[in-house]
Protein backbone atom coordinates (compact mmCIF):
# COMPACT_ATOMS: atom_id res chain seq x y z
CA UNK A 1 0.00 0.00 0.00
CA UNK A 2 1.36 3.40 -0.78
CA UNK A 3 2.45 5.14 2.31
CA UNK A 4 0.67 8.54 0.95
CA UNK A 5 -3.13 7.25 1.55
CA UNK A 6 -2.52 7.14 5.49
CA UNK A 7 -0.90 10.27 5.67
CA UNK A 8 -3.77 12.12 3.93
CA UNK A 9 -6.30 10.50 5.79
CA UNK A 10 -4.60 11.63 8.56
CA UNK A 11 -4.27 15.44 7.97
CA UNK A 12 -8.10 15.73 7.10
CA UNK A 13 -9.04 14.18 10.78
CA UNK A 14 -6.48 16.08 12.08
CA UNK A 15 -8.26 18.88 10.17
CA UNK A 16 -11.41 18.07 11.39
CA UNK A 17 -10.84 17.46 15.22
CA UNK A 18 -10.62 21.23 15.39
CA UNK A 19 -13.61 22.89 16.00
CA UNK A 20 -13.02 26.12 14.01
CA UNK A 21 -11.26 24.74 11.67
CA UNK A 22 -14.40 22.16 10.87
CA UNK A 23 -16.40 25.24 10.71
CA UNK A 24 -14.31 26.77 8.11
CA UNK A 25 -14.46 23.63 5.98
CA UNK A 26 -18.34 23.60 6.28
CA UNK A 27 -18.59 26.92 5.63
CA UNK A 28 -16.55 26.51 2.23
CA UNK A 29 -18.35 23.28 1.53
CA UNK A 30 -21.30 25.15 1.39
CA UNK A 31 -20.81 28.41 0.30
CA UNK A 32 -17.88 27.48 -2.27
CA UNK A 33 -14.63 29.60 -2.21
CA UNK A 34 -13.64 32.31 -0.38
CA UNK A 35 -11.43 34.48 0.57
CA UNK A 36 -10.29 35.03 4.75
CA UNK A 37 -12.53 38.20 4.51
CA UNK A 38 -15.69 36.70 3.34
CA UNK A 39 -15.67 34.14 5.67
CA UNK A 40 -14.90 36.38 8.33
CA UNK A 41 -18.23 38.58 7.32
CA UNK A 42 -20.17 35.23 7.92
CA UNK A 43 -18.62 33.36 10.88
CA UNK A 44 -17.91 34.00 14.72
CA UNK A 45 -14.25 34.48 14.49
CA UNK A 46 -11.90 36.90 13.66
CA UNK A 47 -10.26 37.55 10.49
CA UNK A 48 -6.73 36.66 12.15
CA UNK A 49 -7.89 33.22 13.20
CA UNK A 50 -9.46 32.53 10.18
CA UNK A 51 -6.14 33.44 7.80
CA UNK A 52 -4.38 31.37 10.35
CA UNK A 53 -6.26 28.32 9.59
CA UNK A 54 -6.80 28.93 5.63
CA UNK A 55 -3.06 29.09 5.21
CA UNK A 56 -2.40 26.25 7.33
CA UNK A 57 -5.03 23.82 5.48
CA UNK A 58 -3.67 25.45 2.27
CA UNK A 59 -0.33 24.15 3.37
CA UNK A 60 -1.30 20.56 3.90
CA UNK A 61 -3.49 20.50 0.69
CA UNK A 62 -7.11 20.36 2.17
CA UNK A 63 -7.46 23.97 0.10
CA UNK A 64 -5.90 25.29 -3.21
CA UNK A 65 -5.34 29.30 -3.11
CA UNK A 66 -6.32 30.97 -5.41
CA UNK A 67 -6.36 34.64 -6.53
CA UNK A 68 -9.40 36.42 -5.97
CA UNK A 69 -11.08 39.69 -6.41
CA UNK A 70 -9.04 42.63 -5.19
CA UNK A 71 -5.79 40.61 -5.07
CA UNK A 72 -7.07 38.24 -2.20
CA UNK A 73 -6.64 34.95 -1.88
CA UNK A 74 -9.30 32.85 -2.19
CA UNK A 75 -9.99 29.51 -0.78
CA UNK A 76 -11.14 26.15 -2.46
CA UNK A 77 -11.99 23.09 -1.00
CA UNK A 78 -10.12 20.21 -2.56
CA UNK A 79 -12.09 16.78 -2.58
CA UNK A 80 -8.92 14.56 -3.45
CA UNK A 81 -8.00 14.13 0.13
CA UNK A 82 -11.76 14.59 1.58
CA UNK A 83 -12.66 11.47 -0.73
CA UNK A 84 -9.25 9.49 1.14
CA UNK A 85 -10.84 9.81 4.55
CA UNK A 86 -14.38 9.40 3.18
CA UNK A 87 -12.89 5.89 1.74
CA UNK A 88 -11.54 5.23 5.36
CA UNK A 89 -14.77 6.01 6.96
CA UNK A 90 -16.55 3.52 4.22
CA UNK A 91 -14.38 0.67 5.50
CA UNK A 92 -15.47 1.91 9.24
CA UNK A 93 -18.80 2.05 8.21
CA UNK A 94 -19.06 -1.41 5.93
CA UNK A 95 -21.82 -3.51 8.17
CA UNK A 96 -20.31 -7.10 6.97
CA UNK A 97 -21.10 -8.57 10.37
CA UNK A 98 -24.83 -7.36 9.85
CA UNK A 99 -25.39 -8.56 6.32
CA UNK A 100 -23.63 -11.95 6.99
CA UNK A 101 -26.11 -12.28 10.40
CA UNK A 102 -28.66 -11.38 7.81
CA UNK A 103 -27.54 -14.49 5.50
CA UNK A 104 -27.31 -16.82 8.53
CA UNK A 105 -31.22 -16.62 9.50
CA UNK A 106 -32.46 -16.63 6.17
CA UNK A 107 -30.24 -20.30 5.69
CA UNK A 108 -31.81 -20.76 9.62
CA UNK A 109 -35.41 -20.09 8.21
CA UNK A 110 -35.77 -17.06 10.31
CA UNK A 111 -35.85 -14.33 8.10
CA UNK A 112 -35.88 -11.11 9.11
CA UNK A 113 -37.14 -7.68 7.25
CA UNK A 114 -34.04 -5.62 6.96
CA UNK B 1 -0.81 -0.02 8.68
CA UNK B 2 -3.88 2.48 10.24
CA UNK B 3 -5.65 2.11 7.14
CA UNK B 4 -7.84 -0.79 6.73
CA UNK B 5 -8.09 -1.46 3.08
CA UNK B 6 -9.11 -4.79 3.64
CA UNK B 7 -12.54 -6.35 5.70
CA UNK B 8 -12.13 -10.06 6.24
CA UNK B 9 -15.04 -12.52 8.11
CA UNK B 10 -15.60 -16.38 8.55
CA UNK B 11 -18.66 -17.56 9.38
CA UNK B 12 -20.09 -21.20 10.04
CA UNK B 13 -22.78 -21.67 8.50
CA UNK B 14 -25.67 -24.98 9.12
CA UNK B 15 -25.82 -25.86 5.05
CA UNK B 16 -23.90 -27.20 2.77
CA UNK B 17 -22.04 -25.11 0.09
CA UNK B 18 -25.12 -25.43 -2.75
CA UNK B 19 -27.41 -23.81 -0.26
CA UNK B 20 -24.97 -20.68 0.73
CA UNK B 21 -24.35 -20.67 -3.17
CA UNK B 22 -27.65 -19.63 -4.11
CA UNK B 23 -28.12 -17.40 -1.47
CA UNK B 24 -25.63 -15.39 -2.74
CA UNK B 25 -25.72 -15.51 -6.05
CA UNK B 26 -29.33 -15.46 -7.19
CA UNK B 27 -31.93 -12.32 -7.45
CA UNK B 28 -33.98 -14.31 -4.93
CA UNK B 29 -31.02 -15.04 -2.30
CA UNK B 30 -29.60 -11.72 -2.86
CA UNK B 31 -32.93 -9.56 -1.83
CA UNK B 32 -33.42 -12.09 1.25
CA UNK B 33 -30.66 -11.45 2.90
CA UNK B 34 -28.46 -8.69 1.77
CA UNK B 35 -30.85 -6.12 -0.67
CA UNK B 36 -34.21 -5.31 -0.68
CA UNK B 37 -34.30 -6.14 -4.91
CA UNK B 38 -31.97 -8.13 -6.78
CA UNK B 39 -31.03 -8.38 -10.32
CA UNK B 40 -28.06 -10.57 -10.85
CA UNK B 41 -26.58 -11.58 -14.59
CA UNK B 42 -24.20 -14.52 -13.31
CA UNK B 43 -21.13 -14.20 -15.40
CA UNK B 44 -17.74 -13.04 -15.11
CA UNK B 45 -18.54 -9.44 -16.64
CA UNK B 46 -22.06 -9.66 -16.08
CA UNK B 47 -23.60 -6.88 -13.45
CA UNK B 48 -25.78 -7.07 -10.59
CA UNK B 49 -27.63 -4.29 -9.00
CA UNK B 50 -29.16 -4.04 -5.34
CA UNK B 51 -31.86 -1.45 -4.15
CA UNK B 52 -33.12 -0.83 -0.74
CA UNK B 53 -36.28 0.69 0.10
CA UNK B 54 -34.22 3.98 1.38
CA UNK B 55 -33.84 4.28 -2.22
CA UNK B 56 -30.19 3.57 -2.19
CA UNK B 57 -28.54 1.64 -4.83
CA UNK B 58 -25.53 -0.62 -5.34
CA UNK B 59 -24.16 -1.52 -9.00
CA UNK B 60 -21.78 -4.74 -9.05
CA UNK B 61 -19.81 -6.43 -11.70
CA UNK B 62 -19.32 -9.72 -11.46
CA UNK B 63 -15.86 -10.79 -11.93
CA UNK B 64 -15.56 -14.51 -10.55
CA UNK B 65 -18.23 -16.99 -10.67
CA UNK B 66 -16.66 -20.92 -9.78
CA UNK B 67 -19.69 -22.36 -8.28
CA UNK B 68 -19.85 -23.09 -5.65
CA UNK B 69 -16.82 -21.96 -4.01
CA UNK B 70 -15.79 -18.68 -5.12
CA UNK B 71 -18.07 -15.73 -6.02
CA UNK B 72 -16.61 -12.59 -6.67
CA UNK B 73 -17.73 -8.68 -7.63
CA UNK B 74 -16.36 -4.83 -7.89
CA UNK B 75 -18.56 -2.09 -6.46
CA UNK B 76 -18.35 1.28 -5.81
CA UNK B 77 -16.71 2.45 -2.65
CA UNK B 78 -19.94 4.26 0.09
CA UNK B 79 -19.56 7.80 -0.37
CA UNK B 80 -17.27 8.83 -3.55
CA UNK B 81 -18.86 10.47 -6.48
CA UNK B 82 -20.96 8.15 -8.76
CA UNK B 83 -18.79 8.58 -11.67
CA UNK B 84 -15.14 8.02 -9.39
CA UNK B 85 -13.51 4.75 -11.02
CA UNK B 86 -12.57 3.52 -8.08
CA UNK B 87 -14.19 0.29 -6.27
CA UNK B 88 -13.74 -2.82 -3.97
CA UNK B 89 -13.61 -5.92 -4.61
CA UNK B 90 -15.46 -8.61 -2.41
CA UNK B 91 -15.00 -11.90 -2.57
CA UNK B 92 -16.58 -14.76 -1.07
CA UNK B 93 -15.01 -18.50 -0.49
CA UNK B 94 -17.11 -21.00 0.40
CA UNK B 95 -15.26 -24.26 1.86
CA UNK B 96 -17.11 -27.49 3.27
CA UNK B 97 -17.04 -27.96 6.74
CA UNK B 98 -18.73 -31.02 7.92
CA UNK B 99 -22.81 -30.53 6.82
CA UNK B 100 -22.23 -27.11 6.52
CA UNK B 101 -19.94 -24.59 5.14
CA UNK B 102 -17.58 -22.24 5.94
CA UNK B 103 -18.21 -18.80 4.18
CA UNK B 104 -15.22 -16.39 4.27
CA UNK B 105 -16.12 -12.89 2.47
CA UNK B 106 -13.09 -10.83 1.71
CA UNK B 107 -13.61 -7.09 1.01
CA UNK B 108 -10.28 -5.22 -0.42
CA UNK B 109 -9.55 -1.85 -2.00
CA UNK B 110 -10.26 1.01 0.69
CA UNK B 111 -7.00 2.42 0.33
CA UNK B 112 -6.86 3.10 -2.73
CA UNK B 113 -5.07 6.42 -4.42
CA UNK B 114 -6.99 8.73 -6.47
CA UNK B 115 -5.88 9.96 -9.33
CA UNK B 116 -4.23 13.04 -8.59
CA UNK B 117 -2.79 11.89 -5.38
CA UNK B 118 -0.78 10.13 -7.38
CA UNK B 119 0.13 13.16 -9.79
CA UNK B 120 1.14 14.63 -6.37
CA UNK B 121 3.01 11.75 -4.74
CA UNK B 122 4.73 11.34 -8.60
CA UNK B 123 5.68 14.81 -9.37
CA UNK B 124 9.27 14.71 -8.68
CA UNK B 125 9.30 12.14 -11.35
CA UNK B 126 7.75 13.38 -13.66
CA UNK B 127 9.62 16.67 -13.48
CA UNK B 128 12.66 13.89 -13.74
CA UNK B 129 11.38 12.62 -17.01
CA UNK B 130 10.48 15.87 -18.64
CA UNK B 131 13.91 17.61 -18.36
CA UNK B 132 15.40 13.71 -19.53
CA UNK B 133 12.88 13.93 -22.71
CA UNK B 134 14.43 17.64 -23.24
CA UNK B 135 17.37 16.15 -23.28
CA UNK B 136 17.16 13.57 -25.21
CA UNK B 137 15.15 16.51 -27.90
CA UNK B 138 17.97 18.19 -27.85
CA UNK B 139 20.52 15.52 -28.45
CA UNK B 140 17.95 14.09 -31.44
CA UNK B 141 17.97 18.35 -33.12
CA UNK B 142 21.88 17.95 -32.86
CA UNK B 143 22.28 14.65 -34.99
Amino acid sequence: MPPDVEAVAEQVFVALADPTRRTILAALASGGPATATDLAARLPITRQAIAKHLALLAETGLLTAEPGERRRVRYRLRSAPMQVAQQFLAALARDWDSSLEALKDLLDGRNTPQ
Amino acid sequence: MGFPDRIERTVEVAHPPATVWAALTTAEGLSAWFGNQATIDLHPGGSARMTWTGGETANMRIERVEEPTVFGFTWHIYGLPDDDPRRTYVEFTLEPAGAGTRLTVVETGFAQLPEDVYRKAFDGNTEGWASELGELVAYLDAA
